[in-house]
Parts: C-alpha cells; sequence; structure tokens
C-alpha cells in the first residue's frame, strides 16, 4: 500500500492554515507527529511518500525534526515497517536537508521530475550499487555484480546495506528504488 | 542619583561598544538617563540594543530622544518609539508613528518571545527581501530561501535560549565607511542567559578552568554545540548554517555576549575573529551584514556539484 503525505497541507492543518513555511523546531516537531500519526492509521504502509511541494521555506530545525527524525525511526531496528520516498524537493530545501542528513549519517531517496535522486550520507561503494538497481530496476544480486564486475556476495552485502538504510526495496522481482514502477509491484 | 549614558552620534555594532563601556560599571538598580539627543544615525543593531539596555535593568530608565528631526522620522519608521515607549520614560518630542513604507527598512524591529513570532518575521519579510536581495543587491536568487532560513534560525535562538524576548531589525543601507556598497543587515538581539549560562545548562557540560563566554562563544558559533545537543544530535545546525550563508555570500557575523565577541570576517573587512575581556552586557547580540554583489562576482558554492550528487 502506498501513501501519500503534501507536507504543506499537514503544516496547515496542524499548526497554522496560514503558514506556508516550514521553520521553527516546535512546527518541525507538530508535522512529524501528525506525519506519523497518519502513517500509523493505515495499515501497514509498503511506501510512505512525503511532498515537500507545497512548502515554500524550510530551516534546519525543520529539516532536522521532520526528514531527519523520520529517517531515524524508519531505519532504527525497530522502527516501523516500509520505505519512505520523498518528493517536491526545491533547490531551496536541498541544504537544510543535506545539512541534517550528513550530520546522522542518514541519506534519503528523492524524486524529481521523474528521476530518483540520492541526498545525504552514502559511501562510494553504496551509491555505486544505488546506481545500478536506479538504472536497472528490479534487480538481483547476481546481475548487480556482474555490472559492476564484483562478486556476488559483495553486491548482496551491498545491497542488504541499502535495503536496511531504506534507499533500495527488496521485492519479489529483485531490488528497485522506493517509489519507481517496480517498486508498487 | 541618575547615572547619564551617553549615546553616540553614529550607533552602530562597534561604537555600541562605548555604551556598554558607560553601563557596565552601573549598579543595577541606579536610575539611568539614555541621552540620545546628539544621535544622528543607528544601524539595526544599535537600535535593538538600545531596546535590551532598557531589558537589562530592574529600573525603569529615562530615554532622551534624538532632537535631529531626521534622525527622530528615522527611529520612528523603524518602530523603535513604539517599543521604547514600553520599555523606557521617553523625553522629548515623538513623532507620531508612520508606516515604514520606505524599501530600506526591510523588517522594523519585532520583538520576539515565541516561536509563532517566528513565523510571522518570516513570513513578512519574503517577497520584500527578494525584490530587494536579488534586485538592489544583485545577490542570486538561491539567496532568498537561505535569508529566510538564517533569519529564522537567529530567531529561534532568542527563543530557545535567552529564557527572555528580545528584538529583530533588517534594514538595507550603503555601507561606505568599510565598502562603498549597499548592504542588507540583520541584527538579532537580546538581554538573556547569553551562550556561556545557556551551555552550562547542559547536563553535558563540563566545566573547566579556561570555560568563559569566549569559549562558550566558539562552541556555539564554530563547533555546533547546543545545551539541547545532549541526547539529540540534530542540535546547533542553526548557528552553523548562518556561518555558511553568511561565508557563501561573502558577508560578515558577529555575535556578542557578555564579556566576548566573535567575528567571522570576510575579505573586505579587518575585524578580530575574537575580542575578550569586554565590559559585561547580558544576553547575545549578533549582527549578519551582506553585501551587494558585484557584477558577475562568483558566488562561493557550498558545494560544486548540481542539484543532486545522483540525479538523473
Amino acid at each position: 500500500m502506498m501513501v501519500h503525505i503534501d507536507v504543506g497541507t499537514v503544516l496547515r492543518g496542524t499548526v497554522c492554515d496560514l503558514y506556508s513555511n516550514l521553520v521553527t523546531r516546535p512546527t518541525g516537531a507538530a508535522v512529524r507527529s501528525a506525519i506519523e500519526q497518519q502513517v500509523r492509521e493505515i495499515e501497514r504502509p509498503v511506501l510512505t511518500t512525503i511532498d515537500f511541494s507545497q512548502v515554500n521555506l524550510l530551516d534546519f530545525s525543520c529539516a532536522d525534526e521532520i526528514v531527519a527524525k523520520l529517517l531515524l525511526r524508519y531505519t532504527a531496528d525497530d522502527g516501523p515497517r516500509g520505505y519512505l520516498a520523498f518528493r517536491g524537493i526545491r533547490d531551496g530545501h536541498i541544504d537544510p536537508i543535506e545539512t541534517v542528513l550528513e550530520r546522522h549519517a542518514l541519506a534519503l531517496v528523492s524524486w524529481h521530475e521523474g528521476a530518483a535522486e540520492l541526498f545525504g550520507h552514502v559511501t562510494d561503494e553504496e551509491l555505486r550499487h544505488w546506481e545500478v538497481v536506479r538504472d536497472h530496476g528490479p534487480i538481483g544480486a547476481r546481475e548487480v555484480a556482474t555490472i559492476l564486475a564484483s562478486t556476488e556476495v559483495s553486491a548482496q552485502q551491498q545491497l542488504d546495506q541499502l535495503d536496511r538504510r531504506r534507499l533500495v526495496m527488496r521485492g519479489p522481482l529483485g531490488y528497485s528504488i522506493p517509489g519507481s514502477t517496480w517498486s508498487d509491484a | 542619583m541618575t547615572t547619564v549614558i551617553a549615546v553616540p552620534p553614529s550607533l552602530d555594532e562597534q561604537t555600541f561598544e562605548q555604551v556598554f563601556e558607560q553601563l557596565a560599571p552601573v549598579p543595577d538598580g541606579e536610575k539611568l538617563l539614555i541621552d540620545a539627543r546628539h544621535a544622528r544615525w543607528a544601524s539595526p543593531y544599535g537600535l535593538a540594543a538600545l531596546l535590551c539596555v532598557a531589558q537589562s535593568r530592574h529600573e525603569r530608565a529615562d530615554f532622551a530622544v534624538p532632537e535631529n528631526p531626521d534622525t527622530l522620522s528615522y527611529w520612528s519608521r523603524t518602530g523603535f518609539f513604539r517599543h521604547a515607549a514600553e520599555l523606557y520614560d521617553l523625553h522629548g518630542h515623538v513623532p507620531r508613528e508612520r508606516e515604514a513604507h520606505e524599501s530600506d527598512v526591510l523588517l522594523e524591529l519585532t520583538p520576539i518571545t515565541r516561536t509563532d513570532d517566528v513565523h510571522g518575521v518570516v513570513g513578512r519579510i519574503q517577497q520584500k527581501a527578494a525584490d530587494i536581495l536579488h534586485g538592489q543587491l544583485n545577490l542570486d536568487t538561491a539567496v532568498t530561501g537561505a535569508f529566510g532560513m538564517t533569519l529564522s534560525e537567529s530567531c529561534q535562538n532568542i527563543v530557545e535560549h535567552a529564557g527572555l524576548g528580545g528584538w529583530v531589525a533588517v534594514q538595507t543601507y550603503r555601507y561606505t565607511k568599510r565598502l562603498g556598497r549597499r548592504v542588507v543587515v540583520i541584527a538579532v538581539c537580546d538581554a538573556g542567559v547569553g551562550f556561556r549560562k545557556s551551555l552550562e545548562s547542559s547536563p553535558s557540560h563540563r566545566h573547566s578552568d579556561r570555560w568563559d563566554d569566549a569559549m562558550a562563544l566558539e562552541d556555539a558559533v564554530l563547533r555546533a554545540v547546543s545545551r539541547f545537543r545532549h541526547g539529540d544530535k540534530g542540535r546547533g545546525q542553526g548557528l552553523a548554517g548562518i556561518r555558511r550563508f553568511v561565508g557563501r555570500w561573502e558577508g560578515k557575523l558577529t555575535v556578542r555576549s557578555g564579556t566576548a565577541r566573535l567575528a567571522i570576517t570576510p575579505d573586505w573587512d579587518e575585524d578580530v575573529p575574537m575580542t575578550e575581556s569586554l565590559p559585561y552586557f547580558p544576553g547575545a547580540q549578533m549582527q549578519i551584514v551582506i553585501p551587494e554583489r558585484l557584477g558577475d562576482a562568483p558566488v562561493r558554492s557550498r558545494t560544486a556539484a548540481p542539484r543532486s550528487r545522483t540525479g538523473r
């Protein structure tokens, strides 16, 4: 099951119907709580898309409260099941988002004009494997290893790590990027 | 007995030290007269800090307003007298307040006490900021969002750390003396607990013999230490973000707290990075100066990468 959450609507519905800027830490915490509540109300969502397209300004405090803390929960061992993808991240949002991702050693998948992007902290190996999944997914570890001229064991380790970090999704057809057509399968 | 504090004719972040010097030896509770009769000009920092002077004293002080009609008119347009009337007993002719239609006052003096105030400030300034920063100061359009973030984070410092309200003001003017260019200036001042006491309240704080206002400023501004950092790695990013914003746009950041003042200085300025043993004044007083960009001067980007490292 896929869930789409418009952060701008959550902001106006939760904090103040006049606000279009995600600023201040209490605002970010309130918006995150509302997002978590929405996700909890839906039984076992597979993919939750967090949409920033209606957000004008995003500051570091809100980026930390919403983006970083949501990702921290999803990547925790006892975190919710399912995956997060982001949409509507504008150029002006990138600096605060990348800053908080680096601070917590996190990364996220974002969709922009139909293409998947990766923001945040990833190793070169993780990045190489993620790009193969993006370009060829759904794909299995053996095929990834062939493309990267590595071993299947090594590719499997990297893909498992990317899956733990919620940057790729494991499905019946192989690994795909959360939010891609294949991830819906 | 009343102690008279003479306000210098030109009141900016540096000359305000003369006010702090005069104030420091005056015991709290002693009557003060802030004499601004001969003041001719004041920066946003000067006006915000004047309000903080009243905030720092238990005894309500007297305030002699400027005699020069142009100065009076300008101070009035910034909203200074509206707030000063609540804090001081004003003496002299105070003009009726008119709205700040002039484009140089980007944000009149605005009190910050709650989170909602930060939303109000950021929301009010956005369109005008875009027009001025891009249209008048020749800055890239990307500056508007970063400017809003900087304003938000600097105001949040008051809400989260000062323990007392403060003021913010934003203005553009020609910085003739040092630069010969137009600048936009953000001043955020409070007379609250200050950086040292704020950081001391953290459970992870370890007191040392070297611990003082200067070290607290270095921790907060240069090392992104926050009193909330204990158990929350995400805290302390606001000032680091402000520092990056200032660096990217070749601006200047100064933060004064207690007896120390830290400056992040661009090539066009010769300020010292750290000044210690200043006359004590409570709270934190911050100024951000972003200069007009000349011609096609390159913008210092945070990374050379395009929108994302792996977009396709």
